[in-house]
C-alpha cells in the first residue's frame, strides 16, 4: 500500500511539474495575444465591451485633454487604454519587433516622424492602409507625404506638427539692450539663421550677467536644417548627408553659435536644461509649437510674461508623430475609427487649447485658441498666428530610413564635440562623418 | 523481474493497471518470462518512473534556460553572421565573418572595450578596497551596529536610474554640486560629462557608490566566521590591530574576496544603466567622443538605436567571449592561490 501511496503522489508531483511547464509556456504564447486587447476575452466588462489599446511615448496630450473620456462616452461600448512608453529610443524598437512578430501590437501605434520613413519604407504591410478610410485633403500635404508609400498607401494619420517659432525672454534682450518687441526682432533675423547668430552677437555684447543667447548650438543646427528643402537623403532615397546644401547651412550656423561664447552648452531634454529654462541661464530658445507647454512647465512662475515668441528666421518644422492601425491588432475597425476620430481637425484643436501641439490639419486653423494661461505666459502671443503661418510654407522635406541616427550623430557627436570639447569645425565635422558611415554600416 | 514489494502493491490497484489489456492477458503473463503483459508493463513503467522522474522534475529549470538563454545565445550566433536590420527580421542575407571582421576593425569597439576595462578597473578596484575596509570597521563591537549594516545597503537598494539621475544633477558641470564644491577649493569647473577622464570617474563613482556596501555586506559576513581564537592568540603573540588585519583576516578572507572579485568583473564587463542614463538623451552614444561607451553602451547603440542587428549579435558574441576568457584566467588564479599557502 504505502509504494503505491507514494507512487501516486510521484504521479501527482510529476502531473504538477508538467502542467508548470506547459503553463508557463503557454503563459508566454498567451501573453503576447493577449495584451493587445484584453477585456473582449477577460470578462468583468460587461457584454461586448472592446478594450482599444494605443501605445504612445511622451505626452500626447489626449488624455491631458480628455479625448478617450469623450471618446468612451461617445461609444459605451469601447473602452481605451493608454501605453505610454517615454522614451521613443525604447518605444520604437520594441513596436518594431512586435510588427514583425505579429502580435503584442497595439490595436493603434503611434509613430515619431524620425520613423516614419522607416515604417513607410519597411512596414507598410504591417499596417492598414488609412488612405482609404479618410479624406486625406484634411492634412497639409507634406504630412500626409511623409506617411504615404511609394504606391499611394497611407500608413499613419497626421497627430501634431512641429513649426518653429523663436522664444525669447523680454527682459534679458531688454537687459542687453535690444528690443523686445516680437515683429521687430522677427524683421530682424528674418530669412536666414545666420542672422539671428548674429542678433546673438549683439547680444552677447551687453549680456547681462550669467546669461547665454541661447541654449544650444544643436538646437540652432536642429531649425535650420528642419526647413531645408534636402537634409540627408534625396527623393530618390540616396543618403546625399555630406553634399546636401541645408545640411552645409545649418551645420555653418550651429558652428558660429558653438565657436562663440553665445551657448549655454545644454543637451535638450536633459534635467540641465530643464534647470536652465527654470534658472532664465539662455535668453532664446527655437521652439517648435509643442515645446510651448513645455517651457510654461519648465520655467515656472518666475517666468510667466517674460517669454515672449517671435517668427523664425526661416519656415521650419521639428517633430511631429502619426497614428497608425498595425494588422496585427484585433479590433481593427473600431482601432481605424477611433484614430480617425483623434487626429480630426476638431480634437487637434482641443489639444492645442491644452497644450499647444499644433495641429496638422488646416482647417482647424482658423478657430484655433490656445489656452489663455498660455497666452497670458507668453506676453499675449499671437501664437496661433505665429505658428500657422509657419506651417503653411514647411517645405516637404524628404525623409529616409536611418534620419534619426544620422542626425543623432551630427548633432550628439560633430556639434557637441565642437561646442563642449573645444575640437574645431572640420574635426567635429570629421567625426560626425565616421560616425555616420559607422551607422550606414559602411 | 517482479519485486516482492510490487507484487504486494498490484492486488489495491489492479483496475487500473493496464486499461487497454483484458484481465485474463495479465494473469496469463505473470509468469517469469520476458513476455510482455500488464505486469512487465507496470515494471517497466516503474523502472521508467524511476529513471526519468528525476529528470522531469529537474526540467523546469532546463526548459526556461533553453526557452530564455539557450536559444536566443544560438539565435544571436545565427544573427551575428547575417545582415539583419532590426526593421526587417525575416530579410537576412549570409554575411559570413563579416560582421566580426566590420566590427574587429571598427575603433569604436576597441574604444569600447578600453573604456570598459578602465571604468571597471577604477571603480572595482577601488570599491573592494572600501568595502573590505568598511566592513572591518563594521566587524567591531559597535553601538548599533545592525543600523550601520542597513545603512551600508541602502544604496544598493536604490534603482540605477534614481542613483544615476541624482549623480547627473551632482556632476552637471554648470551649477551642479561637485564643481561648486571645486570652485571653493580653487580647482575650475570640470566638464564632467564630456571630459575624458571626467566623465569615466563620474560613472565610476555610480557604480562604487552602489555596490560598495553590498560588498561590505559579504565581507562582513566572512569576517564573522572567522574564529575569534585566531585573534586572540594573535594578541597574545603581540599583533596590533593593523598585523591582525593584515595576518589574520585578509587570509581568512581568500575565498569571498576571490568571489567578490569574479563577480564585480562580470558586473563591470556588463556595465550599462549608469552610463547610459548618465549620458542623458542620448545615452546609447556613451558622450561626444565616446569617451564612456561601454560595450554594452556600444552594443544597444548598434541593435536598438541604428537598428543594424547583426553587427550587435556580432558585439553580443564577442563579449560572450570576452567574458569566457576572464572566467578562464580567473579560474587560473583561483587555482594558483589555493595551492600558495
Amino acid at each position: 500500500m504505502r509504494t503505491s501511496i507514494r507512487r501516486s503522489q510521484r504521479l501527482m508531483a510529476l502531473a504538477a511539474v508538467a502542467a508548470l511547464t506547459t503553463g508557463l509556456l503557454a503563459g508566454c504564447a498567451k501573453d503576447s495575444n493577449d495584451s493587445s486587447s484584453d477585456g473582449s476575452g477577460g470578462g468583468g466588462n460587461g457584454k461586448g465591451k472592446i478594450t482599444l489599446t494605443i501605445g504612445t511615448f511622451g505626452v500626447f496630450g489626449y488624455k491631458q485633454s480628455g479625448l478617450y473620456d469623450e471618446y468612451m462616452k461617445l461609444h459605451p461600448e469601447i473602452n481605451i487604454k493608454e501605453n505610454v512608453t517615454t522614451r521613443t529610443d525604447v518605444y520604437w524598437p520594441k513596436v518594431l519587433t512586435r510588427l514583425q512578430a505579429g502580435s503584442g501590437t497595439d490595436d493603434i501605434q503611434a509613430i515619431e516622424i524620425g520613423n516614419i520613413t522607416e515604417a513607410v519604407q519597411t512596414q507598410a504591410n504591417k499596417f492598414v492602409d488609412l488612405g482609404k478610410e479618410v479624406d486625406k485633403s484634411q492634412w497639409l500635404d507634406w504630412k500626409n507625404a511623409q506617411a504615404t508609400t511609394k504606391d499611394g498607401k497611407l500608413i499613419g494619420l497626421g497627430t501634431d506638427i512641429g513649426p518653429m517659432a523663436i522664444c525669447y525672454r523680454k527682459d534679458l534682450f531688454q537687459k542687453a539692450g535690444l528690443p523686445t518687441d516680437r515683429t521687430k526682432l522677427a524683421e530682424m533675423w528674418k530669412g536666414d539663421w545666420a542672422k539671428y547668430v548674429d542678433v546673438g552677437k549683439q547680444y552677447m555684447k551687453k549680456a547681462p550677467k550669467g546669461t547665454k543667447f541661447v541654449d544650444s548650438a544643436s538646437s540652432v543646427y536642429n531649425a535650420a536644417v528642419g526647413g531645408a528643402s534636402e537634409r540627408y537623403y534625396d527623393k530618390d532615397g540616396n543618403v546625399v548627408w555630406d553634399r546636401s546644401d541645408g545640411v552645409k547651412k545649418a551645420w555653418d550656423a550651429a558652428m558660429s553659435v558653438a565657436t562663440s561664447d553665445m551657448s549655454a552648452k545644454l543637451k535638450q531634454f536633459d534635467p540641465t536644461w530643464d534647470q536652465g529654462f527654470a534658472n532664465g541661464t539662455f535668453a532664446s530658445v527655437a521652439c517648435p509649437a509643442w515645446m510651448i507647454g513645455y517651457i510654461e512647465q519648465k520655467s515656472g512662475d518666475l517666468g510667466k510674461g517674460k517669454w515672449d515668441v517671435a517668427a523664425a528666421p526661416a519656415a521650419s518644422n521639428w517633430g511631429g508623430s502619426f497614428l497608425g492601425a498595425p494588422t496585427a491588432g484585433k479590433h481593427q475597425k473600431e482601432a481605424i475609427a477611433l484614430a480617425k476620430w483623434l487626429t480630426a481637425p476638431e480634437q487637434q484643436e482641443k489639444v492645442f487649447a491644452k497644450q499647444a501641439s499644433f495641429p496638422s490639419t488646416p482647417s482647424a486653423y482658423a478657430s484655433l485658441k490656445p489656452a489663455a494661461d498660455t497666452t497670458a505666459y507668453f506676453s499675449n502671443a499671437p501664437l496661433t498666428q505665429i505658428f500657422s503661418d509657419a506651417a503653411k510654407t514647411i517645405p516637404s522635406q524628404p525623409l529616409g530610413p536611418k534620419d534619426k541616427p544620422i542626425d543623432n550623430a551630427i548633432s550628439d557627436i560633430g556639434i557637441l564635440q565642437v561646442e563642449q570639447k573645444g575640437k574645431s569645425p572640420s574635426q567635429g565635422w570629421d567625426a560626425a562623418s565616421k560616425e555616420i558611415k559607422d551607422v550606414l554600416g559602411q | 523481474m517482479t519485486s516482492p514489494k510490487q507484487a504486494l502493491a498490484h492486488p489495491a490497484s489492479s483496475a487500473d493497471a493496464a486499461p487497454g489489456t483484458p484481465p485474463g492477458a495479465a494473469r496469463d503473463a505473470h509468469g517469469r518470462g520476458t513476455q510482455p503483459g500488464a505486469d512487465s508493463w507496470r515494471s517497466r513503467l516503474y523502472r521508467w518512473d524511476m529513471k526519468a522522474s528525476p529528470y522531469a522534475f529537474v526540467s523546469p529549470f532546463f526548459v526556461l534556460f533553453g526557452a530564455f538563454t539557450l536559444v536566443p545565445l544560438l539565435y544571436t550566433a545565427w544573427y551575428s553572421l547575417h545582415h539583419v536590420q532590426l526593421s526587417a527580421l525575416d530579410d537576412q542575407t549570409w554575411a559570413g565573418l563579416d560582421n566580426y571582421r566590420n566590427l574587429w576593425s571598427s575603433e569604436f569597439f576597441w574604444n569600447a572595450l578600453e573604456n570598459t576595462f578602465t571604468i571597471g578597473v577604477i571603480s572595482t578596484v577601488p570599491q573592494l578596497l572600501a568595502a573590505i575596509g568598511l566592513a572591518h570597521l563594521l566587524n567591531y563591537r559597535l553601538r548599533g551596529s545592525t543600523v550601520w549594516r542597513v545603512v551600508m545597503l541602502t544604496p544598493y537598494a536604490t534603482s540605477v536610474a534614481a542613483a544615476t539621475l541624482v549623480f547627473t544633477l551632482l556632476y552637471s558641470w554648470d551649477g551642479g554640486m561637485v564643481n561648486w564644491i571645486l570652485h571653493f577649493l580653487g580647482v575650475g569647473p570640470v566638464n564632467w560629462r564630456e571630459s575624458d577622464w571626467g566623465s569615466q570617474f563620474a560613472v565610476s563613482s555610480i557604480v562604487i557608490w552602489r555596490w560598495t556596501g553590498y560588498n561590505a555586506l559579504i565581507y562582513l559576513a566572512a569576517m564573522q566566521a572567522i574564529p575569534a581564537d585566531l585573534y586572540e592568540s594573535a594578541a597574545i603573540d603581540g599583533a596590533s590591530r593593523w598585523q591582525q588585519f593584515r595576518h589574520v583576516t585578509i587570509p581568512q578572507l581568500r575565498p569571498t574576496i576571490l568571489f567578490t572579485v569574479v563577480v564585480s568583473t562580470i558586473g563591470a564587463t556588463q556595465l550599462f544603466g549608469e552610463p547610459l542614463l548618465f549620458g542623458g538623451v542620448s545615452g546609447s552614444k556613451g558622450g561626444s567622443e565616446h569617451q564612456y561607451q561601454t560595450l554594452g553602451l556600444y552594443m544597444y547603440d548598434q541593435g536598438w538605436i541604428i537598428g543594424n542587428l547583426g553587427k550587435a549579435s556580432a558585439i553580443a558574441w564577442s563579449m560572450f567571449l570576452i567574458l569566457l576568457v576572464i572566467a578562464a584566467v580567473n579560474l587560473l588564479l583561483t587555482r594558483r592561490l589555493r595551492k600558495s599557502p
